[in-house]
């Protein structure tokens, strides 16, 4: 080291550069390590956030938002809001909105994509009926008045696309035994998340809600086929020369007093 | 502090304007920036819609934080064309005005630490921790570097900057806090310390200043009684000597690209070395014999052995 010194080639004026160079790295090392750890959290949206329509899927969101707010400016509704710092909502200044406070309205001319400077509302998106905010989910079955046989319909009712992302399915009232329940059904192509059921739903708290769509969907089996599909694609019997033996019913089905068969084997066959 | 002050400088009488000029220049300045976003929210008049970050003026006028477009730009992420047109304009104007305007006439950063500088004073505290100037521009390089490794815009989370004037115009939730961390910092434990030595944005600003047009001169430094006055007030100091201490036809012109632009050495100098001028202009007016000046200390002494 000494002799180093003694040659010059470290001069003590190298030496103090270095160790500036050496506690600014350190500073910046400590700020970039609190930073990775940080964005890592953020990217956990609270699930009743959701992201305005067009919106990127989150990891893509967070690096082109600028946090302008500009979409919330031109949300007629004032449905959209930034997020603010600390209220455990998603990251800090980025926009969503609450679908029980106020859900989207969806706008035919999406202002809000328009206002967007950066495309972290994909302009691509030109139908609102295409977009994918998050998708709804009748959450609890045991407190739907529809699902208890009572005719609310509300959120079938109030869905923008109504008959297509909500449908009511007829079934059995099986506590009645005589009536039906018309059972809101969600399906989620044609949902768009924009969370009007949600905040129609009557009860206290919602039973449907609209959920990101990572939590409320999955993937379908791709190795697992189905046969009537695949009956229809081929256009015939997958199997040919299968023979359908008839179903075995009770000997003294005929004996009992009225008895109606639940189904009738004979009917219904192509 | 011991302030040499020449004795014939006592008959000069400056109005509390010209003391201040540029200090209330700037404050109105700030404000007419901040009521511009905020006279939407508050009054319905819709002028500007957004923040700092990204706006719309008058419904035409795009502006992006360019700050952040290159960040965006980094994750891999490339902005619609009202985006990048809105940098491309701000860094433009930046670039010819002086990239620095931005720190002491737009963020409204710069009143919390201008208010933690003059308590600072008021208190005659002691500079405290004092960073190297170009820790700011490491920072920077490690935002850049956060927002490529990460993928997100990692220094948005904290940025205290976007974070104020987004709290003044949509709501300030716990960023009174950030505020309040940032005043305490530049008061009691490193003077100047956020703009002055580490606010990555502010570097960021400095790297459009290189060879902006409008410029503070030193242009009648032969005047200057090494008051020091100047220097205690500027935000960043050290770009003074050059053009003030200059020997003979160096540049009066302060050219560092960390100068703010704030004008705060010309309201503060009773003898009027500073004025605010164009890169092109090296003008150096020569000193009268008979005026208050710089004490040469030679001079002074075969003065006083004279008498």
């Amino acid at each position: 080291m000494s002799d180093l010194k003694k040659s010059g080639l470290i001069s003590v004026k190298r030496r103090q550069f270095l160790g500036d160079v050496a506690r600014i790295a350190c500073g910046c090392a400590v700020t970039a390590t609190f930073l990775t750890v940080y964005q890592v959290q953020v990217k956990a949206m609270p699930p009743d956030a959701i992201r305005p329509p067009g919106a990127l899927p989150e990891e893509d969101f967070l690096a082109a938002c600028i946090r302008c707010g500009l979409c919330v400016r031109d949300c007629p509704y004032d449905t959209l809001k930034l997020a603010d710092l600390g209220d455990g909502g998603p990251a800090t200044g980025t926009p969503y909105f609450i679908a029980r406070d106020v859900p989207c309205e969806m706008c035919e001319d999406i202002p809000c994509i328009e206002a967007c400077p950066t495309g972290a509302l994909d302009h691509s998106l030109k139908q609102i009926d295409k977009a994918d905010m998050g998708v709804a989910v009748l959450i609890d079955q045991e407190h739907c008045l529809n699902y208890l046989g009572l005719r609310c319909d509300v959120c079938y009712r109030v869905c923008p696309v109504i008959d297509e992302a909500i449908k009511l399915v007829m079934t059995p009232n099986t506590r009645t035994g005589s009536h039906a329940v018309f059972a809101p059904t969600v399906y989620a192509d044609a949902c768009t998340g924009c969370g009007k059921c949600e905040k129609a739903c009557v009860l206290p708290e919602p039973a449907i809600k609209v959920l990101p769509t990572r939590l409320a969907r999955v993937k379908g089996a791709e190795h697992y086929r189905l046969g009537w599909e695949e009956k229809a694609k081929a256009g015939n019997a997958l199997v040919p020369g299968l023979i359908d033996l008839p179903d075995r019913m009770p000997e003294d089905a005929s004996s009992v007093p009225d008895f109606k068969p639940l189904f009738n084997p004979g009917k219904g066959k192509p | 502090m011991k302030k040499q002050r020449s004795e014939s400088r006592e008959h000069i009488k400056r109005s509390l304007w010209q003391q201040n000029r540029f200090l209330i220049l700037r404050r109105l300045t700030q404000v007419f920036f901040l009521g511009l976003f905020l006279a939407g929210p508050w009054a319905g008049i819709w002028l500007v819609k957004g923040t700092l970050s990204g706006s719309l003026t008058l419904d035409i006028l795009p502006l992006t934080d360019p700050f952040l477009l290159l960040q965006t730009m980094l994750t891999g992420h490339w902005p619609e064309l009202t985006g990048l047109l809105g940098g491309v304009i701000v860094v433009l104007a930046y670039m010819v005005l002086g990239g620095r305007l931005y720190c002491s006439w737009v963020c409204p950063m710069n009143i919390v630490t201008d208010a933690a500088g003059w308590l600072h004073r008021k208190l005659d505290l002691k500079k405290g921790w004092q960073p190297k100037r170009q820790t700011r521009l490491y920072m920077l390089v490690t935002v850049m570097l956060l927002a490529m490794g990460t993928g997100s815009l990692a220094y948005e989370l904290v940025n205290p900057v976007t974070m104020l004037h987004r709290g003044l115009v949509f709501g300030m939730g716990f960023v009174w806090g950030v505020v309040v961390i940032v005043f305490l910092f530049d008061t009691f434990v490193s003077r100047h310390g956020w703009c002055g030595h580490l606010c990555p944005m502010g570097a960021f600003y400095g790297l459009l200043n290189h060879k902006s047009l409008l410029r503070v001169s030193a242009s009648n430094r032969e005047a200057c009684d090494d008051c020091m006055d100047c220097f205690e007030v500027c935000p960043e100091n050290h770009v003074i000597s050059p053009a003030l201490r200059g020997k003979g036809e160096q540049t009066p012109l302060i050219l560092s690209r960390d100068c703010t632009d704030c004008g705060r050495c010309i309201d503060v100098c009773d003898l009027n070395v500073f004025e605010f001028t164009h890169r092109f202009n090296t003008k150096i007016n020569h000193h009268n014999e008979n005026e208050p000046g710089r004490v040469d200390p030679v001079t002074s002494f075969a003065k006083g052995a004279q008498q």
